[in-house]
């Protein structure tokens, strides 16, 4: 018995680095915020670097309340949206080249809370997210941002989404 | 200009994300604000619809919140956000502005307690609302 040859490591790599891309890169507001997000297998981290416009209160100073949730909320969906689509393209439902070319539907938010633990510090932050349910129509997901200190959280989330296509 | 409106461009100016996102103060006073973001393009979330991203709603209805607390009869010196649960009803109608309406409707010695709601340019079908909970720090000597 022979086996199919696995593929080359830097076509799976490339394969699914474009998908991610494609998830993020067309969103306006993620590229305005500058978040990043880095890939290790199917595992994101969300990055944020500091940047002076992210600022709320200038005495401190402190990041923005408003930058903490919006980061906490694109961290969540594309967390959401990520872990479908990987489950989609190892199934081979879904043909990695499609993705893109068509315009994208990630899943909607119904409502997210936010805990603010402590000042985010002028400085780059992190978030990791985890779906704690994903149903054929609704999810749940939480996520927790650091900055120096994995440990040391600056703020966490839960949101409820809506799934696509439905 | 009125002494009320150069505050209310003062406390803006004063947030870079604020000002940043083109948020405005409409009114002030006694607890309660109305502030405004317009439609912009980097600010969208789906660009497929132009609709404006839900984290920069958010941001909008943070900075309304804190504005109202810190216009609270109370006169607090600062305040920092405990925690915001965010409702969104529907997408906010490509290029409209939003307006939120927060209200610090309690406070106790160092919490205030806050409700806010977003519109879009049609004021009867609500886009968001939020409730939150902020730190309130008292004058020295007041407490």
């Amino acid at each position: 018995m022979t086996r199919a040859k696995p593929e080359p490591v830097q076509v799976i790599k490339h394969r699914r680095d474009a998908a991610l891309k494609a998830l993020t890169a067309g969103v306006p507001f993620i590229q305005y915020l500058g978040i990043q997000f880095d890939r290790r297998g199917d595992e994101l981290t969300a990055i944020l670097p500091f940047d002076p416009k992210l600022i709320g209160n200038p005495a401190l100073p402190a990041l923005h309340g408003g930058v903490t949730a919006s980061f906490l909320e694109v961290a969540a969906i594309i967390e959401l949206a990520w872990s479908t689509l990987w489950e989609g393209m190892e199934q081979g439902q879904i043909d990695p080249s499609e993705i893109g070319t068509s315009p994208l539907h990630l899943p909607k938010t119904i409502d997210f809370t936010v805990d603010y633990l402590r000042s985010g510090l002028p400085r780059d932050a992190y978030a990791r997210a985890r779906v704690n349910r994903s149903g054929r129509r609704y999810a749940s997901v939480h996520v927790e941002a650091w900055q120096d200190n994995r440990s040391r959280l600056f703020a966490q989330g839960t949101g409820h989404f809506l799934m696509p296509g439905e | 200009m009125t002494d009320i409106d150069k505050i209310a461009h003062a406390f803006i100016s004063a947030l870079p994300h604020a000002a940043a996102l083109g948020m405005q103060i409409t009114s002030i006073g006694d607890g309660v604000v109305v502030m405004t973001m317009p439609w912009d393009a980097r600010f969208v979330g789906d660009p497929a619809t132009g609709v404006l991203h839900g984290g920069a709603v958010s941001s909008l209805l943070d900075t309304a919140s804190g504005a109202a607390v810190m216009c609270h009869p109370a006169a607090p010196v600062s305040t920092a956000t405990l925690d915001l649960r965010i409702d969104y009803f529907r997408p906010a109608t490509p290029r409209q502005t939003i307006t939120a309406r927060a209200e610090c409707y309690h406070v106790t010695r160092s919490v205030a307690f806050v409700r806010v709601t977003a519109t879009d340019e049609d004021a009867t079908r609500p886009v968001a609302a939020a409730t939150g909970a902020f730190t309130l720090d008292r004058p020295r000597g007041l407490t």
